[in-house]
């Protein structure tokens, strides 16, 4: 087989590559001209949008939290404060690719647990833009502190940040009344002002930091910085400082607290001191108490299941949120009513066998002095505690004027001005019992009414206002904690109407009552003010905790520890010219003249006498020597 | 066409007569020109790519003047003597790659380097850049053009080896420009268009193939964050969204040299090296890319120009094929930094810091001066 020889035609294959060169430049062109289209695309049809996007990149606005306002006491002690708390953040680029290796070495360097790892793990995969420092650990001690910064070198892209936190130098002092801040939470985050809260961790959850939150927390500032990609700061174009919060001086009296504490002396129970004129709270002890600073950066589970669980409930605010029958210390107002409805006068007087009957009803209404008081009138009523008197004059009053009249002292309303949470109580009426029992009122409930049982509650908040207003002679100033906020006194948006009596000598008749309490021979708890500089009206009151049946007695004996009765006492001082009300409720005490009353004496002393046991100046002295029995 | 050719024609056979200093070292005037040109244009934006940093600009112009001295040695063989030892040099480069691969394997994980410590370190990739199209013009120059089905399979195989030892590195970048290196030989050498057209068909299941057996996660999440950037902002779409911001923001004429913020605020992240054009767009904007891409056609218009001239089909093949390729560089790494094209490893020929694609780059300009200052004007006659 022979091969033809294929010759090689240059001259073809010049052409045919000639060719292909022309083939190849127009590719090149028509190619070159779809990079110009794109780049036009992007250079100028799309200019804006990405100039937008480069400008975005370089400049970021910095939201600068506002420092939080301080809170003090009536005379300067600071209650809150803030404090530089030191956390622990990891930018994930600068750790480089083996950052996991570090949150190793950050646990073993601090000695921490694998469940802190899984968590520090989880935080980081939250992380956001690249190069932006996630915080993994908060609150560090310098111990810790100081082991990150020997072991630096192993821990690339982790360091300490400092921002101020919530401090409550005084503890558990002020736990129920100025309350405490927390970290943000969900649910929080959606009813909160995006804009203002954008710098901000913590917010104001219970007491004076949940009430005030809009004045403590201030006005947050910006920051326009120039960064770069690693979110690192080159400088600052502009500036709008923030607004800090504003301060409060609260009308709390940090002596006068710790004096009520030591009152209670330990044991659980709660305590509300006001100036009668002003409405300011003096002191407000609900115990036992809590820390509020564990709260502040996130309390450990177990931690808040201790308190929450605790038997003696320190988490629970007796003063706002415990609802006690007010039991004899509604007395005074109920006094009042009778007086100013007409249905009783100061001579007025009811034979008190040792009960009370209803007219064609079998029951026996029993007068806690079973052998009776004889023949009572309104000062010895009061005086005694006699329970005869005021069944009958709550029967003879009815149930809608008692109720009308108890609502104008504030039971069954939320008496306070800036209290979180308060409770309204409750002062039962037909529409009421209608509404909730779908049952008509009985002429018999009208009358445990008239001592303060059945089915009225109360605060020790609203028993100290109600006893507030007899002292005041029915003026109505609000209970509040904040004197002052940045200067300013708080308004009260909503008054009370001030209850005007048909004849204002009512008022001191119903003092001089209470007054009897204390200084008779008779008096109730005239142990309570033995040796008194100054002359006290007091009212002391028992709050059953659970019923007695019918013809059976009170045996403590018979009873569990926590069963027994809650001890009550109202009273205010001097009683000419008063400068204090004292509301004390102490839980499972029995008896309100017995261990409420000595409660009430000694704040009042903190309160009136100097360090030297004087009637301070201004304070009016007891002129009038003890009475005798009328 | 015709006249144009004939009349540059004859100014060569001027130029020759005159036998010019550029002549008798065989280097080419306008090629060196332009070189030159683009030179100074790198530095001068790597310089504020960079920022600021003079060590780096030092070393790019070292880079330079080693790839002018590479250039200017290559320009002085002649394409004979090419030819010759061309078929040995493709074997001792898939030799090479094949250490590269076995060490490669052995420290788990990508490397694309020979490395003797103290003696020598390169890759072996970059060497066949031009042996690979070398080796294609050798080989198809010596057969009947068009070529037949017979040779081109030979061809495919001559290119598939390279090629798939380069993939596996991993380095799609090379890998594809190596492929082109070598399919712009036969688009040169007049591969008849139908077959053209099949492969391209074919090229789809083939792609769809890859995607699935050979690509890595890596690759693939190129491809992914390619088609939709913004599904992965803060990860692997961040270069690109970054850099059409940082071209998009330069507008018509730019922010001006050293003032793009894009790059000196570190958002643009390698923009001294692939992602350099970036930089280019922001400070001086369309007209900038524009100017500079005039530059790339005049250097690539005079590269076909000698594979027009070139007189023997070796010199013809190699110098289109080169010269094709070279653009392919400029249009897939502009492509891929504005967003047209995945993001392969390409670096903008000229511009973007690195020393060894300089040093290949201009090695291919010296072989393209060979083939046209070594052509024998007695056998024209």
């Amino acid at each position: 087989m022979s091969q033809p020889i294929r010759l090689k035609d240059h001259e073809k294959d010049a052409r045919l590559v000639r060719n292909r060169v022309v083939v190849g430049a127009v590719a090149i062109m028509l190619l070159i001209c779809v990079l110009i289209v794109r780049l036009y695309y992007l250079q100028v049809i799309q200019y804006d949008y990405h100039s937008t996007l480069s400008e975005n990149n370089r400049v970021h606005v910095q939201p600068i939290p506002p420092t939080r306002g301080l809170i003090y006491d009536r005379n300067g002690v600071i209650i809150a404060d803030n404090r530089p708390s030191f956390s622990l953040s990891m930018t994930r680029e600068r750790a480089g690719s083996d950052w996991q290796q570090v949150l190793d070495t950050i646990v073993e360097v601090l000695k921490l647990s694998e469940d802190d790892r899984v968590l520090f793990e989880k935080r980081m995969r939250q992380g956001r833009r690249p190069f932006e420092p996630v915080p993994i650990l908060f609150e560090l001690n310098e111990d810790q502190i100081a082991r990150i910064a020997v072991n630096q070198f192993r821990l690339p892209g982790v360091e300490v940040v400092a921002q101020l936190v919530r401090h409550y130098p005084q503890g558990a002092h002020f736990a129920h009344s100025v309350g405490y801040v927390g970290r943000i939470n969900e649910k929080e985050l959606k009813t909160l002002d995006p804009v203002n809260y954008s710098g901000t961790h913590h917010i104001g959850k219970t007491g004076i930091e949940r009430f005030y939150e809009d004045s403590l927390h201030g006005q947050v500032g910006y920051e326009e910085v120039e960064t770069n990609a690693r979110g690192r700061v080159l400088r600052v174009l502009k500036r709008t400082d923030p607004k800090p919060g504003k301060d409060i001086v609260l009308s709390l009296d940090i002596k006068l607290q710790e004096a009520a504490e030591a009152a209670l002396g330990g044991r659980r129970g709660a305590v509300v001191a006001l100036d009668p004129r002003t409405g300011e709270v003096l002191a407000m002890v609900s115990q036992p108490s809590f820390d509020p600073n564990l709260f502040v950066t996130g309390i450990s589970f177990k931690a808040y299941a201790e308190l929450r669980d605790s038997i003696d409930r320190p988490l629970f605010n007796r003063v706002l949120r415990g609802l006690y029958p007010p039991g004899s210390t509604i007395k005074p107002a109920v006094a009042i009513a009778g007086l100013d409805s007409g249905v009783v006068n100061a001579g007025s007087r009811v034979f008190d066998p040792g009960y009370y009957q209803l007219p064609n009803y079998d029951h026996k209404y029993r007068n806690w002095n079973r052998s009776g008081d004889g023949w009572v009138d309104l000062d010895a009523a009061i005086m005694r505690s006699n329970d005869t008197y005021f069944y009958d004059l709550a029967h003879k009053m009815g149930i809608d004027r008692l109720s009308s009249y108890m609502n104008k002292f504030g039971i069954g309303q939320r008496v306070s001005l800036d209290m979180f949470e308060e409770s309204a109580g409750l002062m039962p009426s037909r529409e009421w019992k209608r509404a909730t029992r779908r049952q008509a009122w009985f002429p018999g409930e009208t009358l445990i009414l008239g001592i303060g049982q059945g089915y009225m509650q109360a605060t020790p908040l609203q028993l100290a206002q109600a006893t507030a207003l007899i002292a005041n002679k029915g003026v109505w100033n609000r209970p509040h904690l904040a004197k002052t906020i940045e200067g300013q006194p708080p308004v009260d948006e909503n008054p009370m109407e001030d209850i005007v009596l048909r004849d204002k000598s009512d008022w001191a008749k119903v003092t001089h009552g209470m007054e009897q309490v204390m200084h008779n021979a008779r008096g109730t708890a005239r142990k309570a003010a033995l040796g008194a500089q100054y002359r006290i009206a007091g009212k002391s009151g028992t709050a059953q905790v659970v019923a007695i049946r019918q013809g059976e007695k009170y045996d403590r004996n018979k009873l569990q520890e926590r069963h027994r009765d809650h001890a009550l006492f109202v009273a205010f001082a001097p009683a000419e010219k008063p400068e204090i009300v004292i509301s004390v409720m102490v839980e499972n005490g029995e008896s309100g003249s017995g261990v409420a009353a000595p409660v009430v004496r000694q704040i009042m002393d903190a309160w009136l006498l100097d360090e030297n046991g004087r009637l301070k100046s201004g304070a009016v002295p007891a002129t009038v020597a003890e009475e005798t029995a009328p | 066409m015709m006249n144009n050719f004939d009349r540059m024609l004859s100014s060569e056979d001027v130029m020759r007569r005159r036998a010019s200093f550029l002549q008798r070292i065989h280097i080419d005037g306008p090629l060196l020109l332009i070189l030159l040109t683009l030179a100074a244009g790198s530095l001068f934006v790597l310089y504020s790519a960079s920022g600021k940093n003079w060590d780096l600009l030092l070393k790019q112009a070292t880079s330079f003047g080693l790839g002018l001295g590479s250039m200017f040695i290559i320009a002085q063989l002649e394409p004979r003597f090419m030819a010759r030892w061309v078929p040995l040099a493709y074997l001792f480069g898939v030799l090479l790659l094949v250490v590269v691969d076995v060490m490669g394997h052995n420290a788990m994980g990508a490397t694309r380097w020979i490395n003797i410590p103290g003696v020598i370190r390169f890759q072996p990739s970059e060497f066949m850049k031009i042996i690979m199209p070398a080796t294609l013009a050798w080989y198809l120059s010596k057969r009947t053009l068009p070529p037949h089905l017979k040779h081109v399979l030979i061809s495919l195989v001559l290119i598939g080896v390279p090629f798939i030892l380069i993939v596996r590195q991993p380095d799609l970048g090379t890998a594809l420009l190596i492929l082109a290196g070598g399919a712009f030989v036969l688009f040169m050498g007049g591969l008849r268009w139908r077959w053209i057209i099949s492969v391209l068909t074919a090229a789809v299941p083939v792609a769809v193939g890859m995607w699935f057996f050979v690509m890595h996660d890596y690759q693939k999440q190129r491809v992914l964050t390619f088609l939709d950037p913004e599904s992965d902002p803060l990860g692997t779409g961040w270069n690109i969204i970054q850099s059409k911001a940082a071209i998009g923001s330069g507008g018509v004429f730019g922010k001006g040299w050293l003032l793009g913020t894009q790059s000196h605020l570190d958002f643009l992240p390698e923009s001294h090296t692939d992602f350099i054009i970036a930089v280019l767009g922001e400070e001086f904007g369309l007209v900038g890319i524009c100017l500079l891409l005039i530059i790339y056609l005049l250097l690539i218009g005079r590269g076909l120009m000698i594979t027009a001239q070139a007189q023997t089909l070796f010199g013809k093949l190699l110098a289109g094929s080169l010269t094709m390729t070279f653009f392919v560089y400029v249009f897939v790494n502009i492509g891929m930094v504005s967003g047209l094209l995945p993001v392969v490893g390409v670096p903008l020929p000229f511009i973007s810091y690195g020393g060894t694609s300089l040093v290949t780059l201009l090695s291919a300009f010296g072989v393209l001066m060979s083939i046209h200052t070594h052509r024998k004007w007695i056998a024209q006659v």
